[in-house]
């Protein structure tokens, strides 16, 4: 049966969490985003075989569930010789969850970058850009802005895959909820609580990712409505 | 006086279909050359050989007395592949106006010059602004500073896109079929830019265009182009008038009844 009393009772327990939900979050989304931009480097290099093979890695990243690369990090790295060591929980949760994410965030630079106009790149040869400008310059402020929405989109599905690190004792409100429920034998109120908390910081989010697509869609015109007027 | 261009057998192969089948061509300093021709002849794929845009399959373009697309490899006086380093260098002395004007959208037009000012030339901002405005007031284009590319009409993007390879004051200035994508009433300010060029401009310049008139009367020299080699090449009147090629009197002709 549905009590507030409970819930009123659970809900600071389970907050306690949130931190730890949140901090994962984010340390494996920027992980996940910088690591999306390495992947697109070392699968671009000029040596043909090393490229075939960095995308073959990343191929297999991406195809095998999250879960069991947590707990390949968590249970199994430690024991590889040589390169092996153990991490915390947190730890290897950020970088399993970071790792498979770059792998998606990848493949959204490589869409973005693949949007931007042949006839770009040749402007920037024809005006003798470094590659690095060529890139900085030219193509990624291109190629970025049409991709925050989709980013955003990984950023929410992220968070909700993070109660993954739960099985390998990341203590979240996913958690917090649990041992709430187990101390009590009141499973309905704590798991509520933390659904709710979910929907409250995703819903939200993607409303702001609208919001920020909308206005990088309008970015170009601003200034020159301004000179329009003064026409 | 020293060609700053030279083809000098140059051939250019698509996978299967040979483009160019040895091209050799001086170009003067300072001189302008209109090059014309049936369409697939291979017009464009000259000048982006010299823009580093294509490279060739075989023969040497040389520019200032510099090897294009080949540098020495040691002291044996052997010569290998140019590396960008080299590329680089040589291309700081060509520009490039494009059929569909590559304008930075992401930029407003002033920033479309200045950036490469700045990045290339390494200008400082001020400077680089100075000479900006100066260059889109020459092409008419000074009270859209702040405005971006996709508030233009397609002649003011191409005008801007000519300010943009202007400012960074190359020896050659290469045209790709500038004005092909622009509606017809457009057409005619940017070849007033263009004519304003040639007749104040000290670089060399070499058009790809259908403006068959216009090509005519700007050009000191006329080549045209028909299948993978310079066909005919002469001043416009000798192309147009004393040239016997029966090639040349027929795209001509197709020209006029168009």
């Amino acid at each position: 049966m549905w009590s507030w009393e409970t819930f009123i009772d659970a809900f600071p327990f389970i907050i306690k969490g949130i931190n730890v939900t949140l901090g994962l979050t984010f340390t494996s989304y920027l992980l996940a985003i910088a690591a999306g931009f390495i992947w697109l480097m070392l699968e671009s290099t000029p040596l043909k075989p090393f490229n075939f093979v960095i995308y073959w890695i990343r191929e297999f990243i991406r195809s095998t569930p999250p879960i069991v690369q947590i707990f390949f990090l968590y249970f199994a790295w430690p024991m590889v010789p040589y390169i092996g060591t153990s991490f915390t929980p947190f730890v290897a949760a950020m970088i399993a969850l970071g790792v498979h994410f770059s792998t998606y965030i990848s493949e959204v630079y490589r869409s973005g970058i693949e949007s931007v106009d042949k006839g770009q790149w040749e402007a920037a040869k024809a005006l003798n850009f470094s590659r690095k400008d060529t890139w900085m310059k030219v193509v990624l402020p291109q190629a970025l802005p049409p991709t925050i929405p989709m980013l955003g989109n990984y950023l929410i599905i992220l968070f909700k895959e993070v109660p993954l690190a739960a099985t390998i004792g990341v203590v979240g409100i996913l958690s917090l909820g649990r041992t709430y429920g187990a101390n009590t034998w009141s499973y309905i109120e704590p798991l509520t609580i933390v659904a709710i908390l979910f929907l409250l910081l995703s819903y939200p989010s993607a409303l702001l990712i609208r919001k920020l697509e909308d206005k990088l869609n309008r970015r170009f015109d601003k200034k020159n409505t301004k000179v329009k007027v003064t026409e | 006086m020293e060609p700053i261009v030279q083809y000098k057998d140059i051939h250019k192969s698509f996978g299967d279909t040979h483009v160019l089948k040895g091209i050799n061509l001086d170009i003067r300093p300072s001189e302008k050359i209109a090059i014309i021709g049936p369409s697939g002849s291979g017009k464009t794929t000259i000048i982006r050989l010299l823009m580093t845009l294509e490279e060739p399959t075989d023969g040497d373009i040389i520019v200032d007395g510099t090897n294009l697309w080949k540098m020495e490899a040691g002291g044996d006086g052997k010569m290998k592949k140019a590396n960008e380093k080299h590329l680089s260098k040589v291309r700081n002395e060509i520009g490039m106006v494009f059929q569909h004007f590559n304008l930075f959208p992401h930029k407003t037009i002033l920033d479309n010059c200045v950036t490469p000012l700045v990045q290339v030339r390494k200008m400082s901002k001020k400077d680089a602004v100075e000479l900006s405005r100066q260059m889109l007031d020459r092409v008419g284009l000074n009270d859209k500073y702040e405005a971006y590319p996709s508030h233009l009409s397609g002649g003011q993007k191409q005008r801007v896109a000519m300010a943009r390879a202007l400012v960074m004051k190359p020896k050659i200035m290469l045209f790709d079929e500038v004005t092909s994508a622009l509606d017809p009433e457009l057409v005619g300010e940017v070849l007033e830019v263009i004519r304003d060029l040639a007749d104040n401009e000290d670089m060399a310049m070499v058009l790809v265009t259908h403006e068959m008139d216009f090509a005519l009367e700007v050009a000191d020299r006329v080549l045209f182009l028909d299948g993978g080699v310079i066909a005919e090449s002469g001043t416009a009147d000798e192309v147009i008038n004393t040239s016997d090629n029966p090639r040349l009197q027929d795209f001509l002709r197709r020209f006029r009844d168009a």
